[in-house]
């Protein structure tokens, strides 16, 4: 399976966010932790770019999501893991990148 | 003393950063010295405020209930910028109520967060003496 991506950074405040997605290839998957949790929220943009990045997985860390106390904003079609599907996916994955 | 106008600007989103929590530190601080206070909520700033923050599983503080005590040291002037919100998917009902009570009139509670336009709240902060940005 390809690269898991982790992004740490806000949309808002960053251009990580759409870098990476500029790297990820079919059968990747693109992790959204700590402040990168806000591009899982709808209604923004990033969240646009999601919906239309097809053939590429998105996944949320469940824990950064509900310490930012947006839980109910979660857009469609991305999924929610807490630590340790955090770590399935690093194992499943052939590497990781982490985008800072 | 004299009584100067603060305004403290906050742009970074809360628990990702430490910024978000040492400018309420600091407003709490300067709340102490009887000074005209502003707090602006612009950018990912606005994050610092929505309700429902749970922070148990990521083994930080959850700050954001110190914001709700803000009313009561007199900081009651809080500038949220519509277009951040809306480019968030946010509207003021996912932030948290923020009140005061005011003495002069017997008490009566109000409404601390003012709901501003970019352009407003330019306005606001040209006529500020001292701003410290977060």
């Amino acid at each position: 399976m390809g690269l898991l991506h982790t992004v740490n950074k806000s949309p808002f405040e960053s251009n990580t966010f759409d870098a990476c997605l500029g790297y990820a290839l079919d059968g990747s998957t693109v992790l959204l932790i700590e402040d990168g949790v806000y591009a899982a929220t709808t209604g923004t943009s990033a969240a646009e770019k999601i919906k239309n990045a097809s053939g590429v997985t998105f996944a949320v860390l469940g824990p950064d999501l509900q310490a930012r106390g947006l839980e109910s904003k979660l857009a469609d079609g991305i999924k929610v893991v807490d630590y340790e599907g955090f770590v399935n996916l690093v194992a499943e994955h052939d590497s990781v990148q982490s985008w800072l | 003393m004299a009584v100067k106008k603060f305004m403290y600007v906050n742009r970074k989103a809360p628990y990702g950063t430490v910024y978000a929590l040492e400018s309420l530190e600091v407003v709490l601080i300067g709340a102490a010295f009887d000074q005209d206070v502003s707090l602006a909520f612009i950018g990912d700033g606005v994050y610092e405020l929505t309700k429902g923050q749970d922070t148990k599983a990521i083994g930080q503080k959850n700050f954001s209930p110190v914001y709700s005590a803000l009313g009561d040291y007199d900081v009651n002037k809080i500038y949220v910028e519509k277009e951040s919100l809306e480019e968030r998917g946010l509207t003021l009902d996912d932030l948290q109520h923020l009140v005061w009570e005011d003495e002069d009139e017997d008490y009566a509670e109000k409404d601390s967060i003012r709901l501003v336009s970019r352009a407003e709240l330019a306005d606001v902060m040209s006529e500020q003496e001292i701003i410290l940005s977060f």
